[in-house]
């Protein structure tokens, strides 16, 4: 195999699990509260700002810096749902979305008033390691382990703790919960909660591969919807599958062509998909 | 619609009274936003909520500047072309969605991918389009300038208040014909509708085609008015979710509620302005989010659709409940 053509698929691998995490996070919240949060790449963004503010503003060694990032944007998902999906339970899916497309507004124009427009980077970066006959950044390879163990360690709350468990059961059958003993609206608390704290992780792993300004959630935000309607909204393993489906078609797509037009691929690929399996590719 | 030809009237010899170009100015950018939003809330308001309506605006808008910058194509004939175009990309979009039952957040999100997809195209055919640095349309000296669709405010100020009649026409024959029951009944239910007989996929293409047509010639003439053209403001995810956000706060259920959606962006875009300088950069989207988060909260019909509402309510108390939207 052409080495160079290798180093793509690796990269796309890398690239996936990157997409995985807010994949899963989106996933988790419209699973369980049925609600597409919109500006889920805008909480992102207020991680990374999170991250390089606490780092290269006030001093703080790097790794508490991304340990304060997830309950930040933890707090900040708890905030969305309690301040504007609440209220907005009962409406027509199309008013939730447009509100949080509010919400994406809002965040974009509160960190532009902040920060200022100006490109913010964390001026971090890892050497390249060579595997056999191709280069590997290093950021690109730890960001991957994070966001492995980041998806394992959900897995494994969903699995194995009573919260997960009811979150998992709320997710399937949102009427019978209630009779059961489970508060529905605590148990959408803490799927925002989890949701947001997946969004910090993520920002914890874009921070330090992509500049911070207040339009980066743009850039990321698209396909990351796309992801998770590849994968089924609301199913969690769907989602994370296509996240690598698609990091390695964006990859490979800029191996053979610019990185632009590994883009159109991918989005082409998306509608495609959604024509041939409309409820997404991994829908039972 | 009785006060409607009266106020086309009035506003059409607005620049005869030569006001200031700012008001002018203003007025055109209302217009065009406005027929913008009436395009989009004519399939929003059928439950076919579009976030990428903003595609069409820069499919019609490039290939109009296109062709006169390459090809010599006047704008007059440019425009016609370019909007069907953007409307026969529409069609071939919304075609396979409606046939296999893309509805939904899931039609949201196609669509909000093919507006990425054209944002992206645009900015990597840099060679033709000048990218994200954007494009302007050559120039013609004046006294060719009705033939090349280049001259002052006042000739722009006329032909947004054409193509906002336009709309509203559109939206007004929509709304007296057949189709516009059949729509409704498709939103509520699309199996029953499906069901009594009506053909659920060409309905809904016809009001797709109506919708497509009508953003991309808002975008066409927002390009030639302002003689310049950039991805950001004519495709991608921002500038679709700003003409959800007009539509939604005027109301989009009312033929006025874009137009007085408009009203209200732009206002407070130059308010903001004009009162904090570039000093309050991001102060208008920050305020934008907080006014739809409460608008889809407290008025999810609108500003137009409350005192639609009011009046109604007030007339025939024991009338048809107002849908509740």
């Amino acid at each position: 195999m052409d080495p160079f053509l290798l180093e793509a698929l690796v990269n796309g691998i890398l690239l996936g699990g990157v997409f995985a995490l807010p994949a899963l996070g989106l996933n988790l919240v419209f699973g369980v509260v049925d609600v597409v949060w919109l500006c889920y790449a805008e909480l992102v963004m207020v991680g990374m700002y999170a991250v390089w503010f606490l780092y290269t503003q006030l001093g703080w060694p790097l790794w508490l810096a991304f340990a304060a990032c997830l309950p930040v944007v933890s707090l900040l998902g708890i905030l969305l749902h309690q301040l504007v999906v609440r209220p907005l339970l009962s409406a027509p899916p199309i008013n939730q979305v447009l509100a949080t497309g509010g919400v994406l507004f809002l965040l974009q124009g509160a960190m532009t008033l902040i920060f200022r427009t100006d490109f913010r980077s964390l001026g971090v970066d890892m050497p390249p390691m060579e595997v056999g006959e191709i280069f590997v950044s290093g950021t690109k390879l730890a960001a991957f382990c994070a966001a492995l163990v980041g998806a394992g360690i959900l897995w494994a709350f969903l699995k194995y703790t009573y919260v997960g468990t009811a979150i998992r059961a709320i997710a399937r059958d949102r009427e019978v919960m209630p009779l059961m003993g489970v508060n529905p609206l605590r148990i959408y608390l803490i799927a925002s909660a989890v949701g947001g704290a997946l969004a910090g992780l993520a920002a914890c792993l874009l921070v330090v591969q992509l500049d911070v300004h207040p339009f980066v959630g743009l850039s990321f935000g698209p396909i990351t919807f796309m992801i998770c309607v590849m994968g089924g909204l609301g199913n969690m393993l769907g989602g994370f599958l296509a996240a690598f489906i698609m990091g390695i078609i964006v990859s490979v797509g800029g191996f053979w062509g610019s990185t632009e037009f590994s883009y159109v691929v991918a989005f082409a690929f998306f509608i495609v998909t959604i024509f041939a399996r409309p409820r997404g590719l991994f829908a039972r | 619609m009785k006060y409607l030809i009266p106020l086309l009237l009035a506003l059409a010899c607005v620049p005869l009274l030569s006001p200031p170009d700012y008001f002018i100015h203003l007025g055109v950018t209302v217009l065009l936003t406005a027929v913008a939003g009436t395009g989009w809330a004519m399939m929003g308001r059928y439950g076919l909520v579009s976030f990428g309506h903003g595609a069409f605006l820069g499919i019609g808008a490039y290939t109009m500047a296109l062709l006169w910058n390459m090809a010599g194509l006047t704008p007059w004939i440019g425009i016609p072309i370019a909007v069907a175009l953007a409307a026969l990309v529409g069609v071939m979009l919304g075609y396979p969605c409606f046939r296999l039952k893309v509805v939904g957040h899931y039609f949201a999100l196609v669509t909000l991918a093919a507006g990425e997809i054209v944002r992206i195209l645009i900015t990597a055919l840099r060679d033709y389009t000048g990218g994200s640095l954007g494009m302007t349309p050559d120039r013609v000296p004046p006294e060719q300038g009705l033939l090349a669709m280049q001259f002052d405010k006042a000739g722009f100020w006329w032909l947004a208040l054409l193509a906002w009649a336009g709309g509203l026409l559109a939206w007004w024959l929509l709304d007296r014909s057949m189709a516009s029951k059949a729509l409704a009944a498709i939103s509520e239910d699309e199996d029953a509708a499906a069901s009594i007989g009506i053909r659920v996929t060409r309905e809904k293409l016809r009001v797709t085609l109506i919708s497509t047509a009508l953003a991309a010639l808002a975008g066409t003439l927002m390009a030639q008015y302002r003689m310049y053209l950039n991805p950001e403001s004519l495709a991608g995810l921002g500038i679709s979710l700003q003409i959800v956000f007009g539509a939604i706060a005027g109301g989009m259920y009312a033929p006025l509620g874009p137009t007085v959606g408009a009203i209200i962006t732009i206002g407070l875009e130059e308010v903001l302005r004009i009162a904090f300088g570039t000093e309050f950069t991001g102060g208008a989207p920050f305020i934008y989010g907080i006014l739809l988060v409460l608008f889809m909260i407290y008025l999810p019909r609108g500003i137009v659709g409350i005192v639609e509402r009011k009046r109604r309510s007030a007339a025939a108390p024991l009338g048809l409940p107002a849908v509740a939207k």
